[in-house]
C-alpha cells in the first residue's frame, strides 16, 4: 500500500497510472450521469410543494457539493506538498482550481435560477450559504491570480498552498452555517443523524448525479493534471522519450 | 565575548514590537493617512446619501465597518516591504529567535498603528452617525477584535506577495474574502445593539475567530516569509 503511494508521487508513474484510469472514470461516470438526468428529470415524482423547478437540484446539490469537495481535495494536497515536499500534489491543486471554480459559479447559477420563482428573488443577501459559497469563489479566484502573478513556479506553488490552507478554514464555515444561523436556505437534507430527509425516489437520482458529478469531474481533473506534468518536466528524459516515440508510432 | 547571553523570547518579541513602532512614529504619514482615509470615507455617505438621522442611524454600522476594512487594507503593504528592501527581514530569517514569534510582534506593532487607531477614532464618527452609547461601546469592542484578526489576515497575505511587483490589488484579492466573515459578524453585531437584541453570540463568533488566526497566522506568515526569500 505505501508502496503504491510512493510510486504514485513519480511524476512519470502518475502520468501512466491516470492513463490507464481515466477511461474507466469517464465511463462510469457519464453512465451515472445519463442515468441520473433520465431517472430525475422524468422519473422522479414533482414537489408536492414546489412542482418540477425542485428538478434544478440534480445539478445545483452535486456542483455546490463538489465545489467544497475540491477545495477540501486542494487544501489537502498543499499539505501534502508543503509538509513533504511532494511537487506532484501543488499539481493537483493548480489542475483543479479551474474545475472548482467553474463549479462553484454552476452552484450560484442554478442555486439563483431556483431561488427565482421559489424565493421570488434571484439573490438573497441574507442568506448565509449563498454568501459562504460566494466567498468560496473568491477564494478559487484568488488562488488562481496569486499562482498566475508569481513567475517562478516554484515559489507560485508554495504561496499558493499556504493561501489554500489559509482559505481552508472557511470550508467548515460554509458546512456549518447552515445550523449556526437560522435562514431561508433549507437545512441538511442529505447528511443528517437521523438518515436523509428526502424521498427515496426523488433521492436515488441525486445520489447518481453526484457520484456522476465525482467521477466525471475526477477524470477531468486527471487529464488536466496529467498536461500540467508534460508542461512542467517537458526538459526531462522520459517525456522526450515519450514524444518521440509517440512521433515514431 | 563569553559572557554573551542568548536573548530570551520575550526580549526578541519585545525588540521587533519597539522597533516596528518606532519606525512608524519617525514616518508618521503611514500611521495617520489611514485614519483620515477612514473619517473621509465615513463623511461620504451621509453626503451621498439622505442625512437624516434615523436612515444614517440604519446605515452606520455597515458603513463605519466597511469604511474601518478598506483603510485597514491601505498599510498593508509597508509590512514588509521596508523590510525586505533593507535587507532587515534577512537578519530576522538568520536571528536565533522563532521567526513565527517575530512575525507575531510585526503584527501585533502594524495592528497598535493601525488597527487601535482606528477604534479610538470610531466613537466620534460613530456619534455623527446619531448612535447610542450602548452601540457605540459594542461597535468598539466589535472593531478591536475584527481589526486584530484583520492585521493577522494581512500579514498572512502581505507575506505570501512578498517580492511581487504591483502587488497592491492582489493582496485585497486574497485578504476581502478571509475577512468577509468578520465584517459579517462584526456589522451585524452593531445592528442587533442597535435594537437592543442580546449580541453575545456575534461576539463570541468575533472572539473565536480571532483565536483561530491567532494560532495560525503567525507560522502560515514565517513559512510565507521563508519562501518569498529562498
Amino acid at each position: 500500500m505505501w508502496k503504491f503511494i510512493h510510486k504514485l508521487s513519480s511524476p512519470p508513474y502518475f502520468f501512466d497510472f491516470a492513463k490507464r484510469i481515466i477511461p474507466w472514470l469517464l465511463i462510469i461516470g457519464i453512465l451515472q450521469l445519463i442515468i441520473g438526468v433520465i431517472s430525475g428529470l422524468f422519473f422522479a415524482p414533482a414537489d408536492y410543494q414546489q412542482g418540477d423547478a425542485f428538478r434544478i437540484i440534480y445539478v445545483h446539490v452535486p456542483a455546490a457539493y463538489l465545489s467544497i469537495m475540491i477545495y477540501t481535495i486542494m487544501a489537502a494536497a498543499s499539505f501534502v506538498g508543503l509538509i513533504w515536499r511532494i511537487k506532484l500534489a501543488h499539481t493537483v491543486s493548480i489542475s483543479a482550481a479551474p474545475v472548482g471554480a467553474w463549479l462553484t459559479f454552476l452552484a450560484l447559477l442554478t442555486g439563483s435560477i431556483w431561488g427565482r420563482p421559489m424565493w421570488g428573488t434571484w439573490w438573497e443577501w441574507g442568506d448565509p450559504r449563498l454568501t459562504s459559497e460566494l466567498i468560496m469563489f473568491f477564494l478559487y479566484i484568488g488562488f488562481i491570480a496569486l499562482h498566475s502573478s508569481v513567475d517562478d513556479l516554484k515559489k507560485a506553488d508554495k504561496a499558493g498552498a499556504i493561501l489554500i490552507l489559509v482559505g481552508a478554514i472557511n470550508v467548515p464555515i460554509i458546512h456549518f452555517s447552515v445550523e449556526w444561523w437560522s435562514s431561508l436556505h433549507q437545512g441538511p437534507t442529505l447528511f443528517r443523524a437521523d438518515g436523509p430527509s428526502i424521498d427515496p425516489s426523488m433521492l436515488y437520482p441525486l445520489v447518481l448525479m453526484i457520484l456522476g458529478f465525482c467521477f466525471y469531474f475526477c477524470a477531468l481533473i486527471l487529464i488536466r493534471i496529467r498536461g500540467e506534468i508534460l508542461y512542467r518536466q517537458q526538459n526531462t528524459n522520459w517525456v522526450r522519450n515519450l514524444i518521440e516515440r509517440e512521433n515514431y508510432e | 565575548m563569553k559572557n554573551q547571553t542568548q536573548p530570551t523570547l520575550f526580549q526578541g518579541f519585545k525588540g521587533i514590537l519597539i522597533r516596528d513602532i518606532l519606525l512608524t512614529y519617525k514616518r508618521p504619514g503611514d500611521l495617520l493617512n489611514p485614519i483620515f482615509f477612514f473619517v473621509m470615507v465615513s463623511t461620504l455617505f451621509p453626503l451621498a446619501l439622505d442625512p437624516s438621522p434615523e436612515k444614517l442611524a440604519g446605515i452606520a454600522s455597515g458603513v463605519i465597518w466597511v469604511a474601518a476594512l478598506l483603510s485597514s487594507l491601505l498599510p498593508i503593504n509597508s509590512l514588509f516591504l521596508n523590510d525586505l528592501e533593507d535587507g532587515s527581514l534577512d537578519q530576522l530569517l538568520l536571528s536565533p529567535q522563532p521567526l513565527p514569534l517575530l512575525m507575531l510582534g510585526k503584527t501585533l506593532a502594524h495592528w497598535l498603528v493601525s488597527g487601535f487607531p482606528l477604534t479610538l477614532i470610531c466613537p466620534v464618527i460613530a456619534i455623527t452617525y446619531n448612535l447610542e452609547i450602548n452601540t457605540i461601546s459594542i461597535m468598539v469592542l466589535t472593531l478591536i477584535m475584527g481589526t486584530m484578526s484583520l492585521s493577522l489576515l494581512s500579514s498572512v497575505a502581505s507575506a505570501i506577495t512578498i517580492g511581487l511587483k504591483r502587488n497592491n490589488i492582489l493582496v485585497s484579492l486574497l485578504i476581502l474574502p478571509l475577512a468577509m466573515p468578520i465584517l459579517i459578524f462584526g456589522s451585524q453585531t452593531v445592528s442587533l445593539a442597535q435594537t437592543n437584541n442580546p449580541t453575545a453570540a456575534g461576539l463570541y463568533f468575533l472572539m473565536a475567530y480571532l483565536i483561530i488566526t491567532l494560532s495560525f497566522a503567525p507560522f502560515a506568515t514565517a513559512s510565507a516569509v521563508k519562501i518569498g526569500n529562498e
